[in-house]
């Protein structure tokens, strides 16, 4: 068994940049394991642009992006090993791994950094009746078919939910010649940006039909069509008499993002069913000794920006760790969604000591127009900004600074809610 | 002539609208609620812009070549650009930020590539 310091599994956005933060802590023994034949994770296939806006101020494709970091982690010299599949962490960390390379490969680590990313809800998670003909894929698979293999998936296509990598199909199938007849929602407002709806539907009189979905599937060995119906807003049961045919040969499925932790689950890591990723502190550290997570394994997250950022404090915060130097000052106390809020993270926060900021996510549960978001604790107010609107789509991301978690005092949870007025 | 927009500057998403002259002048502008949406209207209903990503032949790969428009081009020529780079093969190897087709349809704007292929 090899023993290494600091093992980071996943060489996407967030694996990337928690290894150059880790190495620019001054780590210096540490390696990055990736699943696929190169670094870049799932911006190797986000061919269009808007990454980069917040990190580099231009909008760069996702093959850009992640080349940013790759050059960087080249430079550095920081090992890392493709083709490896990681397919067991023991809670005392150590890390199993396959590669045909090497193999059956076992390591020691000091630390870990979980930043596996997250996988599409399948059909199966949706219980839509019809026969299992081929034609039906997630958005994200259509994406890395046509971006990445050159494979046209289908000619006449419809897209059922309103994510982000279903608003980029819709652009990206019509650019390469097929039809895109509409985008279903089940809900009545969309999970995905605006600019993606204007500049990947709008643009191209793509119908987004709100408060529909799809209740039926024809064809037995290939997709033939789909029938959309309206659904009762309120219970999202369909209307009978709304059904409408599309004659279809491809359904493309854009219906959110699961966290991918059965690493962490068998890590012994807690998780948590807001965000069906790690429960983590200030340091992003979990419920495991010296075992980090970020990015989309611990919270999906709009903007790899973000991913960069959180990414950089778990490489920082683990290099810490392997230092001796984490300051666990004081108690936790838990940081609890209070109205409006889903899956704040982090899930607790340690009391005292705090000399630095700490951030805080979470996804507004609805639309909410001209709202306030306050963090309380006990009866005090810590922090409040005022929003002309929220949305679930947007996630919001906030920074306590170190004089106001001072104030939290004896106060037993840290409330983050959202007032409407 | 009236015209409707969402704007994008934020979730609010504003519905502005614009009266335009026979020349595509603003003759009015409503419906905007702050300055970033007057000033994102007033570009996208002169002269709407966009960056186009897309995707070329490799000569002898199965696996295309993403690229991109090295600035924005006018909206309304997005699908001449597609066309001209369908009939476009490039040869390996390709760096990052070599240009794969110089003036695409005769714009000042030139397509490059954004990604390393060996």
């Amino acid at each position: 068994m090899r023993s290494v310091d600091l093992i980071i599994i996943g060489g996407g956005p967030a694996g990337l940049a928690a290894a150059i933060s880790a190495y620019e802590s001054g780590c210096r023994d540490l390696l990055i394991l990736e699943r696929e034949e190169t670094l870049g994770g799932i911006l190797k296939q986000c061919i269009h642009n808007g990454f980069g806006l917040h990190t580099f101020h231009e909008e760069l494709t996702g093959p850009e992006y992640a080349q940013r970091y790759i050059d960087k982690v080249l430079q550095y010299q920081i090992p890392y090993q493709c083709d490896t599949m990681v397919i067991e962490v023991t809670p005392d960390r150590r890390v199993t791994a396959v590669s045909r390379a090497n193999g059956l490969q076992q390591f020691q680590a000091k630390a870990v950094i979980l930043a596996m990313g997250c996988r599409e809800r399948p059909r199966g998670a949706l219980a839509i009746p019809g026969w299992r003909c081929s034609g039906i894929y997630t958005a994200g698979t259509a994406q890395r078919f046509v971006n990445l293999e050159g494979i046209l998936p289908g000619k006449r296509v419809v897209i059922l939910g309103s994510g982000d990598i279903g608003l980029i199909m819709a652009r990206r199938m019509t650019f390469v010649g097929a039809k895109v007849l509409a985008c279903v929602e089940l809900m009545p407002y969309s999970s995905g940006l605006k600019r993606n709806i204007v500049q990947c539907l709008d643009d191209y009189n793509i119908p987004l039909l709100f408060n529909h979905t799809v209740v039926d599937i024809k064809g037995r060995e290939r997709l033939e069509g789909v029938t959309v119906a309206e659904v009762d807003p309120k219970t999202h049961r369909p209307i009978a008499g709304t059904e409408r045919d599309y004659d279809c040969d491809t359904l493309l499925l854009s219906v959110g993002l699961i966290p991918e932790n059965e690493l962490s689950r068998m890590a012994g890591v807690r998780l948590s069913p807001a965000t069906k990723g790690a429960v983590v502190d200030e340091n992003l550290e979990t419920s495991v000794p010296g075992v980090f997570s970020c990015g989309n394994v611990l919270h999906v997250h709009d903007l790899v920006d973000y991913v960069s950022e959180e990414a950089g404090q778990a490489g920082k915060n683990a290099a810490a760790f392997l230092r001796g130097e984490q300051k666990e000052t004081g108690r936790t106390i838990p940081v609890v969604d209070g109205f409006g809020v889903s899956g704040a993270v982090p899930q607790k926060i340690h009391v005292g000591g705090a000399d630095e900021a700490v951030n805080v996510m979470f996804r507004p549960r609805g639309v909410y127009r001209n709202a306030k978001i306050v963090v309380s604790a006990g009866d005090r107010e810590l922090y409040s900004r005022k929003a002309r609107i929220l949305t679930p789509g947007e996630m919001v991301n906030l920074k306590l600074r170190p004089e106001q978690l001072r104030r939290i005092g004896e106060a037993a949870e840290l409330a983050v809610k959202v007032e409407a007025s | 002539m009236k015209k409707e927009i969402t704007c994008i500057g934020c979730p609010m998403g504003c519905r502005i609208s614009a009266v335009l002259d026979e020349n595509g002048k603003i003759v009015s502008l409503e419906g905007y609620t702050c300055n970033v949406g007057k000033k994102y209207a007033q570009e996208e209903f002169t002269v709407p812009k966009r960056m186009v990503t897309a995707l070329v032949r490799v000569h002898g790969q199965n696996r295309p070549l993403s690229v991109k428009t090295a600035k924005p081009i006018e909206k309304s020529r997005i699908f001449d650009c597609l066309k001209q780079l369908e009939s476009c093969t490039v040869i390996l190897p390709v760096h990052a930020g070599d240009v794969v087709v110089p003036h695409v349809c005769g714009t000042d704007v030139d397509i490059v590539a954004t990604r390393e292929m060996y």
